[in-house]
């Protein structure tokens, strides 16, 4: 029995592993900043989502105790991530893009990051 | 009833709280439950006046639901997006921004569907319209943008809209 648990354990951990790499692949890879954003939203979900369950497991199978840690684990990063990729992304938009390359609104006045009036304190090193 | 909604002002927080604290100690014991019930008692009475019309929760159901399905679409996505990465040459690659109308008004269903968005692999969301009425979203891959746009409205914000609205 224990046999299959470790086998278990380990799909999850490879599985993991795996997404990892081609997060951090893809961050070579992808050529863009804003493509390469996708990348680490993904190694936060799979890729940490597998050693998370092989852990649990780990503890529930083979240490005879229950262990239920990785699971707020899974909660906080679920409510960072997002935020942190908004932040990445606020930025890309304000330094690299205008309101003609992105798509319309709807009639909904600009997108956020472009209805801030300029700054005139602005220093001149982070002046677009 | 009156005194009991003053000392539970958030019985839904008190309760995550509770839970969160447990978690945290790793171990379920009085010792964890009691200190996690006094923490889930003062950090809502404490922090009453951040939410003043909190949304109210209608469908549960729905709730329970919509974490499958996104949890799913995680798992699904997560396999297009390696496979995008791995096996398509950047060339063929289409990103694309789309605009996404928004009918969900209120801010934390909005919330709740941008970290979705952003949560499930090859979508980010990354910002509102001036008036919260339509949000950005930037894709990895989008050989047709309506398609996913339309995806989105029906996935994910019709429910949300069943469980906030």
């Amino acid at each position: 029995m224990e046999q299959i648990w470790e086998i278990v354990i380990a799909f999850f951990l490879i599985v993991s592993g795996v997404f990892g790499f081609v997060g951090s692949f893809g961050m070579i890879k992808l050529k863009d900043p804003m493509s390469r954003l996708h990348a680490p939203t993904k190694a936060t979900t799979l890729g940490v989502g597998g050693v998370l369950i092989a852990s649990i497991l780990h503890s529930l199978t083979l240490e005879d105790h229950i262990s239920l840690h990785e699971l707020l684990i899974t909660l906080f990063l679920f409510l960072t991530a997002p935020v942190t990729a908004l932040f990445i992304a606020k930025w890309h938009i304000h330094r690299h893009e205008t309101p003609e390359t992105l798509p319309p609104t709807g009639g909904d006045g600009r997108w956020a990051t472009h209805a801030v009036a300029p700054d005139n304190d602005t220093p001149e090193h982070t002046a677009n | 009833m009156k005194l009991l909604r003053r000392i539970f002002p958030h019985p839904h927080l008190t309760l995550l709280l509770t839970l969160v604290w447990v978690l945290l100690a790793n171990a379920p014991s009085l010792n964890s439950v009691l200190f996690g019930l006094i923490l889930g008692i003062v950090i809502p009475f404490i922090t009453q006046p951040y939410w003043p019309d909190r949304p109210k929760l209608r469908n549960w159901p729905m709730v329970v639901e919509y974490i499958l399905v996104v949890l799913w679409d995680i798992v699904v996505a997560n396999v297009t997006v390696a496979g995008i990465i791995l096996f398509k040459r950047d060339a063929d690659r289409k990103p694309a921004w789309i605009s996404i109308p928004l009918e969900l008004r209120s801010p934390e269903a909005i919330t709740v569907l941008a970290g979705t968005i952003t949560m499930t692999p090859g979508t980010v969301s990354c910002d509102l319209s001036e008036r919260g009425l339509n949000l950005l979203v930037h894709c990895l891959d989008a050989p047709d943008p309506d398609a996913v746009r339309d995806e989105i409205k029906h996935r994910y914000e019709r429910r949300l809209k069943e469980i906030f609205e």
